[in-house]
Parts: C-alpha cells; structure tokens; sequence
C-alpha cells in the first residue's frame, strides 16, 4: 500500500442549473488571452448533445484513454510512447478548430465610428484567426439547452449508444447540464502520451499539471486525454490545461468555478488512495467494473492502519484530518451517490457527479405516479425523463444498477424530508427501503441541501 | 478541504522546502512530482491582484449580487461573487453565492471597444450649432435658430441612427444640453421636458440625481415599471399594493411550488439554488410553461399550456378547490382565512338585468344610513352574531380622517362575518365569458338576501357562480361535472384551450389546496412574464392569485404569490424617493405614466384600427362603444385618474401667471374654470401640435430603443423623425378618435433632443443627438437592494472613471450648473402650474364613492380639482438656483416630513445628524443645509431617511400607524431603534434591513421576508377598499369589461383586430406565428447581448427559437437566416430549430439589438429591426382607471401596461446571401 492524496471534486448535476457561470468566471480568469480564445479549462455541455470539443466522447474516431490489451496490460488507444516518436510529426488524431469552433469578435468600433450614411451602423463578425467577416457556424456551447434539437443531438455519442431512437419530441423532451475540467485522473492518459515528460502529477495533491518549460507543444496529451480538456496555445505553442486553481487550493481557497457556482453545486476535497493499486484497477477484465474498481483504490481516512501509512508516506496529519472530513468521501464512499465520468476511458478520473433526478415522464404520471412519493418513484425510476441507460453510458460504463441505486437514494430523501417538512412522523421505512438509516438521510439533505460553504470545501 | 485549508497550506509550505523531485511510477504510465513552482510560474503570476473592491451591477437585472472585483496594476481583471452574506440560519442554504455569467462578464465591457469613452453628438448637429452661436453669441439663442427653422431641423433628425457621431468636448456637450432644456422650457414648458431611467434599487444614487435634476425644474419623470408590463395590475386590484413578494431565501419554506410562466435558472440565476435545494426538503415542483424551459428540468409535473391560456387552466384549477374545499368540503383553514383577509364575506348589490340580475356595486354603510363623506368607503357584510349586518374595521373609509382614528385594523371583534347567503332567496345573476369566437354571457343562480331594502348577495357566492361550482336549489346552467367542456370553468372546459389534459389540472389543483391546508399555507406560485406580459395579463393574475388567497398562503412565509419579473425592492424607499422627487424642496413633482406617454407621443395611436367597445362585456352599458384608446386617455387625464404629460395645450408656467392674477386666492379654481370653458385645454387631446410634443429627453441608466421600446419602428418614425421599417396604414377616418384632434401631416421629429448617458454602444446611442461618457458600475459610489434578498450593499469603484467618462452622478450635476448658468437670465425665478393626479394611499383614493363614472366635461358633475379632476398647484422654480439645490437637501423636510404608503415621520433629528455626516452649505439658497454635493454624502442621505435602515425612523412610523390602527407594531421595529445602517457599513459587508412600515412583511427576529405577514399577523389592513384583499372590483370600468370576478381571457386576436394573417401556413414558404419575447439566457435585457462572453457561449447575434415542425413547413435549417415581418417592423435573424418548442409559436428571445450581426432585410433593403420592431402598445382601458381606493394611481404602483405577448408574425427562409 502506497499512501497518496487526491484533490478531487463531485459535482450534483441535480443541481446544476446550466447558468455557465463557472465557465465564465474560469475564462476571465485563466484563458481570456491571445492564443487560448477558443479554450475553456471549464465549459458546460447541455445533454443530450455534443459536447465541447464536439463528439469528443466518440473514442473510436478520436483515440483518447486507455485500452486493455488481451495479455490484461493498459496501452493508450493511440498508442505508446515508442509508436508516437514514429508519428510526432503528423497527429491526425486531433479535434480541428471547427471541431472547438473558431472564435471571432465584432467590429464594435463601427458603432462609434462609422461616418454619417443611410442605415444604422452594425457590428459585424470578425474572426479572431484571420482578421477578416466572417460567419458563425458552431461556438463554444452551440447545442446549449437543446438548440439544434435534433439535427445536432443526433450526433450525441452517449445518445448513440444508448438508443436507437434517438428522435426527439416536444412533449417526451429531456435535458441536464454537464459542467467539465480536467479530471486531474489517478491514471491520466495525457501523461502518458506525453513525449517530452512535460505533463505531471503532483504528488501532494494529485493535480496535473504541464509543465510549461518543458513542454515541447507534440500536442500528443490532446489525442491521449479521451475528455480533450488538454489544450494547445496557438500562441506560446504550448499545452495548457485546467490547474485545479492550484495557486487558490494552496492558500486555502476553493478553485474559481467552485466558488463561483451559483448552483452550489460542487464539493472540494481530500481523497487518500492506493497509489500501488491503481494500475490493477484500472486494467479490470470488464467495463462495468471500473466504477467498482476505482472506488477499491480509495482507502478509508478514518482506518488507523491507513492513517499510519499515509504519516508514513509524507502525508501530514492535518491532511489526513481533512481526508476524514472530505465531502468527496462522503458523497463517493458514504452515501454513494457519486459516480465517475466515463470510467471505461480507464483514466481513474477525479471529478465525479450525483446524477439528474428527473420527473417521471407523463404516461406514468397520469397513471398515478408522482415524484413526491418513494412508493410510486422506485417503480417507476426506468420510467424517468432521462433515460437511465443515458445516465449509465456517461458514469458507469452502461450498467443502470448504480444509476438506479442513486436515483432510489435521492428520491428517498425527498420523500423522507418531506415527511419532515409537514410535520409528520419520521418514517424510518422510507430510508431502510434504500438502505440508510433516517439519520442517515438527514446528514446526507444537510449535505446535498444546506450545503454550507464550510461543508462544501 | 473541509476543515483543512489551513492546514492544506502549511503542508504545502513546507512541501516547498523540499528538493523538487520527479518519480516515474513503476509501469511507467505515471510521472509524479513534488511542486512545480518554476514551471507553473506563468499561472501563479496570472492569479494575482493588487486589491478586491466590492461593487455590483446597476440596473437591469434585480439580483443585487455583491461582487468581488479584481483590480492589478490600476486594471480591473475580473470579478467573481461575493460569498460574505450574513447567514439566514443555519437550517438553510445561504445566500451564497449569489450571481451568474452575465455579471461575471461584466468587466469585459470596461476596456471593450463598444466603450463609450468621450463625448459624442451627431455631426451635423454640431456643425449647425457651431454656426448658430457663432452667429448669434448666445447659446440659447443658437438652440432656438435652428429649431424655429424646419429645414435645419429636420436636417439633424432624419441623420439620428445613422452614424456621423463626432466627439465633443464635456464643456461643449452641457452648453448645448442646457440651451436645449432653457430653450423648451421657456418657448414650451418644463413639462416638454422628460426622463426615462428605471429600476432605481439597482443604483440608488444613479438614479435618484438625475430624476432630481429633472424634478427641480419641472420635468417629467416617465414610469417604468408599467411600461415594461412587469408591473402585475392585478396586484393593486386585489392587494392596494404595487408589487410585495417574498425574497428568495422563503421558496425553501414552500412546501408546494408551481413555476408559473417564470423560468427560474434563467431569469432568477442566483435564486434558482433555493428551488434546487427545497425540492431535498419534500418540496414538490410544478411548472407550467409552453416550451420545454430550462425550469421543466426540475419540475415533478409539466403542464404545457398553450401560450396565453394560463388563465383558463388557474380558473379551471379555481374551479376545483372552490368545489372540493369550499363547498363538497369545508377546509376550516381555508373558510377562516377568507373571512379574516379577503373581500368573500361582503355583500354586493345586484342590479336588474333583463330577467335576472347583474352584479352591482358593494353595500356600503352609506346604504345603511350612515352619513359622511367615508361612509361610501365602508363595506358590509352579514354578521352572522348580530344576525344583522355589519361594518368591519379597517375598511378605505377608516383609513382617513378622525372618526376612523384607531379603527383601521382587521380585528373583527364579536363580529361573525357569514360567507354565503345560502338559504336565502335564489335568484339568476348574468355573467360574461370570453373564451369563445365572440364574448357571451352565462346564467347562474346565487342565494340572495336583502338588506336595507337592496337585494344582495356575497362576493363568495358571485365566485362561486363564476367559476361554475354548483349548490344544490340554485337556477341557471352548471357543469355537469369536471369532465363536462361545455361549460366554463371545469377541467375539461379548459383542456382544449391549453391543452393539458383535464386530469392533471385537478390533480395539481387538488394537491395545491391539500398541501396549503396541512402546510398551513405553504403552497407558492413563483410568476414572471410568461403570464404578465400579456394584454389580459391582469385578469390571468387575479385567477392565479385566486388560488393562493382561497388556499390562505397570502401573507404566510413559504406561501402565496413570488412575482418575479422587473420587481426590484428599493428597500431604503423613503430616502431615495424624498431625494429623486426633490421633495425636500417642492412638491408635487411630475411624474408619468410610461406607456401612455410613449403611444401618445410615437403616435401608434394613429395606428389603432379598433373600438374599444370590443372589448366590452355583453353585459356592459356601452361605456366603451365607438371610442378610440386615445379617448379614454383623454378622459383618465380630465377626471384626473392618471397623470397626463405634457398637460396642458399651453407653457405652464405661463399658465400659473394667468392663474395667481385672475385669481390669486385660487388659482387651481381659475385653471378648472378655463378647461370647463375651453379656452384651456389638455395638451394629449391634440397630442400632434407642435405644441404639445415632448421635446427634450434624457436617457440614462436604460436603453430605450434596444429594449423596452414596444413599437420601436414608431419612436423611429415620429419621435425621432428618421427611417423605419414601419409598414402598417394609419386608422381609417371612420374609426379615429372623437375628443382627440387628428392632424392630416403626422409629426416626424417631435424632439428637439435626445440625450442618452451609457458606457456602451446600444440602439439608443446610435439614434442620440448628445451621447455622454459614463461610468460603469464599478468606477461609482452607489447602493442597492432588491426583494430578491434583504441586504443593502455598496458599489465602490475599482477604479476612476477612465477617458473622459463621468459617473451619472457628476454628469448631471455638471449639466445643472450648465442649465442654471443660463437659466438665471433666461428663465429666472417662475410659478409652474404642475396638474397631479389623484393619489393612491391618501384621502384622494376617496374621490369617486361607489366607482361610479361621472364627467364633468359632459356636466354630469361639477369640475372640482382633486376630486372630480386633477390637483392643480402653483410651484415656484427658481431656474438659476436648480444646481445648488440639486446639492444639498431642501427645508421641506423640515416641516413636512417624509410620508411613504401615508406614514408620515418626522425626521428632525436625522436632518441634524445629516448636517454632521455630510457638512452644510455655506451661502446661496442652500445656506445650512446638509450637503449632498458627493454621491457618498446622497447614500449617507438615504440610508438615514429610510426606515429599512434607520431604526428609529422605522419605530416612529410604527407608532404613528399604531395610533391609526389600535394595533401593536412598533415592537417589530423596536429590536432595532437604535441601529443606523451607515455607507462604510453597506461597504463592509451586505447588510440586513431593518423591519419597516414601509412595507408589508416582518423581518423582526430574522425571520424570512414575506409579504403580507403584517396584514396576517398584526391585523394592519390591505391598502383597498374593504381593506382585505379583493376577489371584487365594483368600479364602473370593471363591470364594463366584465372583469369584476376573476375570469379567463384569451390572447388577442390579432387577425380580427388589425387584419393580420391568421395563425398557420400561408403557403410553402411563409408561416404565421405567436410570436414571444421571452427574457434570454445570455443577456439582462439588452446588457450582455453584445458581450463577446455572451455571444461564444450562445449563437452569436440575432435568433428566433423555432420549433422542428414549423421549420420544416417552411423548409429552414437550424442557423439559416430568416425574415419575421409583420405591420409593425421586420426583424432579420438566424433559426434556432429544436423541439423544446411548441408548433405554432417562435420565441425571439428579448432585447436582441440591432448593433450585432444585423443584416439588411429582403423586404425593404434596410437594416434589420431588434425583437420590438414587430410590437407595438395596446392600452388595456381598466389600467386607466384611477381615483377610487386601491384602484388610484401612484408613480409604477398603477398604469397601463406596454404589455406585447399577444402579437403575431409572418416568418419565412430568406436568401443565405445577406448584406450589410
């Protein structure tokens, strides 16, 4: 056992109200100069739709993550270290522009200093690349809130994958929001597609970092990062990535798009895992098992033999204090209401997420079922706006039965805190039927729904 | 991190001492490493900043969100939110933290190259007025040659919007602003003069100077809050209040909440996280909306009712919970609560109508025998104790006036008050209905009784005989049962009109009220525009807020009405309203009534082709028949119901002289006797004399032309006399108005200057003669609130205004001392005649006994100004002294006090404390007074008048309502007597206010802001007739349009109206559409459509929401350019087709403006219009009722609203190939 800890971050996407405010705050901060326009360390996907790079999740045509060899071993799907000396010169495995989108501006001057003519002066666009008008074709949240219906949602990976029906209609419509950065991975994929050594974990804290002295701009950890969250500066010929806000953690404060969440939506924490045990994990025989896997890599704060071993390897113990206090682990371990993003990609990605709760969809409700009520709801969770198979195609590899155990939980908790909120009886059967105890619950409400900054972070 | 960020940071500090260190894992795929401070130098430098300064954003969005806002090298870099809220408890979520993308990009527009940075004016302007005053020396005289020469004039005119900005100098800019205001003001009057800024809670101060600057000399200030059509008239109708709503932080008490026509994570960013959050507390959530909104994601249940039938489904769930909890069931809560609080149990007359009957007016004590002039002011119901009738407390008529000295309170004593007549003689009441092809009327029985010889019977019984809910023994035609479509309003009735099946409606109905009566009134609906922007939004509203007062949610926290669209909360009222209607140095001041000032003066009145008779009740006296629109704003002006501006055919301060000398004693007398004798008239009754045209307006705080302006092409035509797109034909003669004269010529160009102050390039800049530089709202010093939250924050600047911007504040005091420098000559001191209307909240509310119509004009009574016509007072301008009034607080405080909602307090002591904060003025008119000469020094004013921030100004209010009400109060404000919110403190940190009598909820012990929780809990009565909250409105106009009861009424057709295309294809290339403007995701209004942030993350200009059905009828694409064209203007955009929408309707999302991505349209070769190009005002007549209890008016509490859902446009694929 090798003793190592891991900043990580869960996000309650029942919560996320798709506002992009995270998104905004990260790109004034970090990414609002010449050479990174187009790049959002954090962007925000509406679902169903594409993504932003878009069909970044279609691994089959942009060869990012890991995959299992037959002898049991894990190679990058673009391949190693040695195939992409032969190749480094020519990368074909990268999103174009028009796969971000090219970003532009207007020529706002005009307005001011267009000379008397016949008609209202107006900005038109102008592309940041090359100077010149130009037409908007794609941004960088085109599909927000199921614009383009449809024609661009059919080009959804997970929608693919889930169904062959993929038409969608007025009345049977279903959406959430899907806030991304890096996944700072136990396993990360770009490190390893990395020729110059330049992308690196931080042993402290897990956090992935390029290394911008060393960088020599292979643009390989592009291809290699399935979540395409490495990016390349056009103008330093660098890559960049999300940092975690590492200069913020270090003082103590939360990374921007988590302060900044107006959805109150995201937890920081600490999470201690087994280092020596990662590569085993992530190279189980199924799929489906990944998120099982990942989750036997953490080790428990609270273990003193655990704690032994993390003062052994370095660890302070006002870190492993906060391991011990960490919502990451109550959210992942203790309540189990986290799940990881796409965990087949075999990264061990470190930013997991409490799926949708969504209402269940009218031909049931008219039947009698109503959200409000446990009894009715675990009957009819398959039957919810969202697909549950879509859930399981982003966190859990396709397998609905932990999708289903979270929705169950939460579902749970709403009609147990309701009982509470009416002034009735507390009614332990509610959450013994998902198997929590009612204290339970209410630690887990004061966590999801109170959420207090201080028990955010 | 939780509990180890310190910690984090030690252990890191002291990993930073170790050797940096690289370690391969042992498979290679890993490389691990200590640190990285060298490498990751870059990122370390980026985030750093020299200081954080706290400001927010002021105005357009009512968040009130508290920002952090970064500043490094004298650069402001970014901002992020505030997190330091005062905790609300710590069993609920924070307020923390509050903001959303469009104020995080904010700070883009500081250095964006759509910056205003220094002084322009239209070339051509300048060019003329250069040579004028060169000519002539005189600046006044230089403005005046060339407005008195058409050619000249109308040169500069027809340039406005068309590029040919040049810069000016400041010095420049005043000199002709003021010469523009002397030269109006001397040749026309001050009332020629307005000004339009809303949302004052958002920037206090910002406001405040300039609606100040204007008060002093006489002009107009223009209402907004109307003219936006967020003002919900339904409120005053039942509440007697203009908006009161609870913040935010209360949805996590609801235990039931229906998003009704209000899309929350949109509109409400920073609040969404408390619907988010409640829902873990068992809440359920129910939202009713026709498109697939971004709320449904969190919704239990949707209902997607056809947009504007969302009265049909609130009479429809109406119809339920009066038959299941009134009626088959007595819900004891319920029944309670109506009596107490509503207007159910009062008895109304019934008036013969053919065979039956007809709802009258309410039996008032007058009826009974009781004299005096309140009399008629004090309702009546059955007490069922005395088995007599009965005179409650607390009524209009106790209000005012010495006998109700103590009597205005809700306290029933042994009275018993009986809700229903049942028993009693039944008898069949004719009712209308509008929901078919033409409006038809319904017979239905209801028990009667008589009382002093008048057959009546109770509001509760009419309610239940509108809504259709049958009692056994009772004539007329009844549902068969909730399945029945036939008859309005059950379940089934409405299901074809929404669209949601019939089933869920008495579901969601029957859940509403259960969850209310076991809650204990714990059921919310959340409103917004999607139902109150509509023509018939009023009666939508008393429908939907019928369900939260039958259900007894009203004036509890977690229940009742939470409108929320353009409702801000200027918390600290008494304060700023004092400073920006300079009340502390005349009174009254002028103020208008927004969208009859804009449809009177863009002249779309010449446009309306109806009569408004159509949309009279079938039952109505003909009140309405054969008159225009503008006949009924004619004769709201006369009776003295609304205010009128300009008023009067002449300069008003020539006709205050004519007055004091024909009649110094009584000059209101001799101005009433001239209008009744004609030789004196109102100016909206010739509204195109040159004459009566406004002629100066300023702009600031607000972008008129990209926003709000409903029937833009109009304004472009006639109020800036430039080009249009405006395609519809002008009303034939036969339907044109009658007391209105109609000049063949239509004005084009009616002012002389339009002067707008922004920090951004908007449609109104570009269409401005003057455009000044200001300051954005991180360069200033200003407060703001908001209902959404109850803290008052600071603005403080980041930096200096750069470049030549100046903040609103410094900008207007430099155009006061322009204007007083010339004025001292050229105006000196005059007499204004300012005309005021009767006055909600005072004893004018008591002018017209039984809402019963008479005219003096038609001498069907006497013209009595203030009574049966408007006040008319004498105020004395001193035009040279105009700037250093401006700067410091006037002596009328002294004396008068400050009175908000009729409470009057003396602030004596807090004049004298001003004088210590602030300093006085030594020498001129202002000599010794508390200086207000720094936007500082205005904020210290305004905390300190207001008893929201002043305890001991909200204690003294207390007590003074205590001594009208005989009820304990003044122990709300009590906990905080002592406590004086200062400027430094609002900086500091947001801080809570203070409970007031300036409003209606409690937020004594901390509680959550509620309102109505002081009406409930201490028994202050509702500020309307009966005092309780009305289900029944009697006034003559009401009945006229058979909107006494709740009742449904459908959108507008506009097809039978103006002629326009019927919905549906026309074609293969052309569709008719609904056509809604919808608040936007990526904008606040107009500010942020044109942020380059904004515009990455959404499509990048101009777009029309479509659904995949309609789309395809006409064979678009997604992101292919279309035309929408109707008679009002064309818009030219780009297609977002997806199936979140309904067939049958497109949304263009609001306040997309014609300064990004706009190209020239195919119908007419010129530049594409903004979403308002294809709206246009239509004047709803109940919104001019004034001068009767609740139903008067007050500065955006009453008015007609620019309301703009019911419109419809043609949409086709235009060619791909656009030009610019």
């Amino acid at each position: 056992m090798r003793v190592m800890a891991q900043m990580a971050m869960v996000m309650n996407l029942d919560k996320c109200i798709g506002c992009h405010t995270c998104s905004v705050t990260c790109k004034q901060a970090w990414t609002n100069r010449s050479g990174v326009e187009y790049v959002w360390f954090n962007n925000v996907e509406s679902r169903p739709g594409q993504g932003y790079p878009r069909t970044y999740e279609d691994q089959e045509r942009w060869q990012g993550g890991w995959v299992r060899t037959r002898r049991g071993k894990l190679r990058p799907r673009a391949g190693g270290r040695l195939r992409k000396l032969f190749s480094i010169f020519a990368n074909p495995k990268l999103p174009s522009m028009g796969d971000y989108y090219e970003p532009w501006t207007y020529d706002y001057e005009h307005l001011l200093s267009a000379p008397a003519g016949d008609d209202t002066p107006v900005a038109r666009p102008k592309s940041l690349l090359t100077g010149k008008d130009t037409t908007v074709t794609w941004s960088a949240n085109w599909d927000d809130s199921l614009a383009g219906g449809n024609e661009i949602a059919a080009g959804d990976p997970v929608l693919r994958q889930v169904s062959d029906r993929v038409k969608q209609e007025y009345e049977k419509a279903f959406l959430f929001f899907l806030p991304r950065i890096c996944e700072h991975c136990l396993n990360p994929s770009c490190a390893a597609s990395c020729p110059s050594g330049a992308i690196y974990k931080r042993a402290e804290d897990g956090i992935v970092l390029v290394d911008q002295d060393r960088c020599r701009g292979w643009r390989m950890c592009v291809t290699g990062c399935p979540y395409k969250k490495v990016y390349f500066n056009h103008r330093t010929g660098k890559a960049e990535k999300c940092t975690f806000c590492f200069p913020r953690i270090e003082i103590g404060q939360p990374t921007i798009c988590s302060e900044t969440c107006v959805g109150r939506l995201r937890y920081l924490g600490l999470m201690l895992y087994d280092a020596d045990a990662v590569a085993e994990a992530a190279a189980v025989e199924d799929e489906k098992d990944l998120y099982a896997a990942q989750r036997s890599v953490f080790l428990d704060p609270h273990d003193p033999e655990v704690a032994a071993a993390a003062g052994r390897a370095g660890i302070p113990d006002d870190w492993i204090d906060a391991a011990r206090r960490s919502p990451i682990w109550d959210l992942i371990v203790k309540y189990e209401v986290a799940l990881p993003l796409h965990p087949e990609y075999r990264t061990m990605p470190m930013v997991w997420y409490i799926p949708p709760l969504s209402p269940v969809v009218d031909v049931l409700r008219d039947t009698g079922h109503d959200g409000e009520n446990a009894g009715n709801l675990f009957g009819a969770v398959d039957a919810l706006r969202i697909p549950v198979d879509y859930l399981a195609g982003l966190f859990t590899a396709g397998d609905p039965a932990p999708v289903r155990a979270v929705l169950n939980r939460l579902a749970a908790m709403r009609a147990y805190q309701r009982r509470v909120n009416l002034g009735e009886p507390r009614d332990e059967s509610i959450a013994a039927a998902v198997g929590m105890t009612g204290a339970g619950m209410d630690d887990m409400y004061r966590l999801l729904a109170i959420a207090k900054y201080e028990e955010r972070y | 991190m939780a509990g180890g960020t310190d910690g984090a940071e030690r252990a890191l500090l002291a990993f930073g001492g170790l050797v940096r260190r690289a370690e391969v894992s042992p498979d290679g795929r890993a490389l691990y490493q200590v640190g990285g401070r060298e490498a990751d130098a870059f990122y370390r430098d980026r985030w750093s900043y020299d200081k954080v300064v706290r400001s927010t954003h002021g105005v357009n969005c009512t968040g009130s969100c508290s920002w952090k806002v970064y500043v490094r090298d004298g650069i402001i870099t970014w901002e992020q939110q505030q997190t330091d809220y005062p905790s609300v408890g710590p069993d609920r979520p924070e307020y923390e933290p509050r903001g959303c993308p469009r104020g995080a990009a904010f700070s883009w527009y500081t250095y964006s190259p759509t910056r205003v940075r220094y002084p322009y004016a239209r070339g051509v302007l300048v060019e003329l007025y250069r040579e004028a005053k060169g000519r002539l020396g005189d600046p006044v005289a230089a403005w005046a040659d060339i407005q008195n020469d058409p050619e000249r004039r109308r040169r500069y005119q027809r340039a406005r919007g068309k590029g040919g900005l040049v810069r000016i100098s400041w010095d420049e800019a005043q000199e002709m602003i003021a010469a523009a205001h002397v030269h109006a003001i001397a040749t026309y009057g001050p009332d020629r003069v307005a000004g339009f800024s809303p949302i004052p809670a958002m920037s206090m101060v910002s406001h405040a100077v300039g609606a100040r600057f204007l008060s002093l000399i006489g002009g107009s200030m223009l209402s907004f809050y109307d003219w936006y059509a967020d003002l919900p008239v339904a409120s005053p109708q039942m509440f007697g209040d203009q908006t009161d709503v609870p913040e935010s932080g209360d949805w996590w008490d609801a235990s039931y909440l229906i998003m009704w026509g209000s899309n929350v994570p949109v509109t409400r960013t920073p609040d969404a996280h408390w619907m988010a959050e409640a829902r873990y507390r068992g809440q359920k959530v129910v939202v009713v909306s026709p498109d697939y909104a971004d709320n449904v994601k969190f919704a239990d249940d949707w209902l997607p009712a056809q947009p504007g039938t969302d009265g049909a489904l609130a009479m429809a769930m109406g119809h339920v919970i009066l038959k299941e909890f009134f009626v088959d069931g007595r819900t004891p809560r319920f029944v309670d609560y109506v009596r107490r609080y509503t207007d159910l149990p009062y008895l109304v007359t019934l008036d013969r109508h053919g065979d039956g009957y007809r709802p009258g007016k309410f039996l008032t004590a007058a009826d009974l025998g009781e004299t005096g002039a309140e009399a008629a002011f004090r309702p009546v119901l059955w007490d069922l104790a005395a088995g007599a009738p009965a005179v409650p407390n607390g009524s209009l008529g106790h209000r005012f006036g010495e006998t109700g000295v103590g009597r205005w309170n809700l306290d029933l004593g042994a009275i018993q008050p009986q809700l229903t007549c049942a028993g009693g003689t039944p008898v069949t009441v004719a009712l209308p209905r509008f929901d078919g092809d033409a409006p038809a009327v319904m017979h239905r029985g209801v028990p009667t009784t008589t009382v002093a010889g008048r057959l009546v019977t109770t509001v509760f019984d009419l309610m239940l005989a509108q809504y259709g809910v049958a009692r056994p023994g009772l004539p007329g035609e009844w549902p068969a049962g909730y399945d029945d479509p036939a008859q309005p309003y059950t379940p089934a009735w409405q299901e074809p009109i929404t669209g949601v099946p019939a089933a869920a409606v008495t579901r969601i109905a029957r859940e509403f009220a259960d969850n209310a009566d076991r809650s204990g009134g714990r059921s919310m609906i959340l409103m917004g525009a999607g139902t109150n922007h509509w023509f018939h939004s009023d009666t939508t509203y008393r429908a939907m807020l019928a369900l939260t007062t039958l259900t007894g949610c009203q004036g509890v926290n977690g229940g009742g009405w939470a409108h929320y669209v353009g409702q801000e909360k200027c918390r600290p009222v008494t304060g700023w309203s004092h400073l920006a209607f300079g009340l502390d140095w005349s009174r009254p001041p002028r103020q208008m009534i927004g969208t009859a000032f804009w449809y009177t003066h863009t002249d779309q009145w010449r446009y309306d082709h109806y009569d408004a008779g159509v949309l009279a009740s079938p039952l109505g006296r003909g009140t309405f028949a054969g008159r225009h629109t503008m006949d009924l704003i004619a004769q709201s002006a006369r009776l003295g119901w609304m205010p009128s501006m300009p008023t009067l055919d002449r300069n008003p301060l020539d006709v205050a002289d004519e007055a004091l000398a024909a009649d110094p004693e009584n000059p209101a007398a001799h101005v009433a006797r001239e209008l009744v004798d004609g030789r004196l008239g109102f100016a909206c009754t010739d509204p195109d004399a040159p004459e009566n045209w406004p002629r100066v307006l300023i702009v600031w705080r607000a972008n008129l032309l990209g926003s709000s302006a409903k029937g833009n092409e109009y304004f472009l035509r006639h109020l800036l006399g430039t080009d249009s797109n405006l395609r519809a034909a002008e009303t034939p003669p036969d339907q044109r108005p009658h007391d209105v004269t109609w000049r063949d010529d239509a004005p084009e160009g009616k002012l002389d200057l339009l002067l707008s102050l922004d920090f951004r390039m908007t449609s109104t800049t570009l269409f401005s003669d003057i455009v000044l530089p200001a300051a954005t709202w991180y360069e200033k010093h200003d407060l703001n609130s908001t209902d959404m939250h109850p803290f008052v924050h600071a603005f403080t600047p980041a930096i200096s205004p750069p470049w030549q911007t100046r903040t609103d504040f410094t900008a207007f005091h430099g155009i006061a001392k322009a204007f007083s420098a010339l004025a001292k000559d050229h105006l000196g001191v005059r007499r204004d005649l300012v005309a005021a209307p009767l006055l909600h909240d005072t004893a004018d509310a008591l002018a017209t006994p039984g809402g019963v119509v008479r005219d003096w004009r038609t001498g069907e009574v006497d013209a009595v100004p203030g009574r049966t016509m408007p006040k008319f007072v004498v105020v004395e301008r001193d035009y040279g002294a105009v700037a250093e009034k401006l700067a410091a607080l006037g002596p009328l405080l002294d004396r008068l006090g400050t009175t908000t909602k009729a409470v009057t307090v003396d602030v004596g002591p807090e004049i004298e404390q001003l004088k210590s904060i602030n300093g006085t003025v030594r020498g001129g008119v202002a000599d010794g007074r508390p200086r207000l000469d720094t936007d500082v020094r205005a904020c210290e004013a305004i905390l300190l008048l207001s008893g929201t921030t002043n305890g001991r100004v909200a204690t003294q209010g207390f007590e003074a309502l205590e001594r009208r009400t005989g009820q304990r109060l003044a122990d709300l404000a009590r906990e905080h007597e002592g406590k004086q919110i200062r400027f430094a403190d609002t900086q500091s940190r947001p801080v809570p206010v203070i409970t007031s009598p300036e409003w209606s909820g409690s937020e004594h012990g901390g509680r959550r802001y509620s309102p109505f929780t002081i009406n409930t809990e201490r028994l202050k009565p509702w500020h309307t007739l009966t005092g309780r909250q009305h289900f029944y409105l009697d006034h003559d106009w009401m009945q006229e349009l058979g909107e006494e009861l709740p009742v449904f009424r459908p959108p507008l057709d506009m097809h039978k109206l103006f002629g326009e295309p019927r919905l549906g294809p026309k074609g293969e290339l052309e569709l008719t559409v609904r056509y809604l403007t919808p608040h936007s995701k990526w904008s606040i209004h107009s500010e942020y459509q044109d942020n380059l942030i904004m515009l990455t993350l959404s499509r990048g200009g101009p777009t029309m929401w479509m659904s995949e059905v309609d789309a395809a009828k006409i064979g678009v694409a997604d992101n292919e350019w279309i035309e929408a064209v109707n008679r009002n203007g064309v818009v030219v955009c780009r297609a977002v087709v997806t199936h979140k929408m309904p067939e049958g309707t497109v949304y263009m999302y609001h306040a997309q403006e014609r300064v990004i991505d706009v190209p020239k349209a195919e119908t007419n070769g010129r530049r594409g219009g903004i979403h308002n190009s294809l709206t246009r005002l239509l004047i709803k007549p109940s919104h001019l009722i004034g001068g009767y209890a609740q139903l008067s008016f007050a500065f955006n509490y009453l008015g007609p609203t620019g309301n703009q859902r019911d419109e419809v446009t043609v949409v086709r694929r235009r060619s791909q190939e656009v030009q610019y």
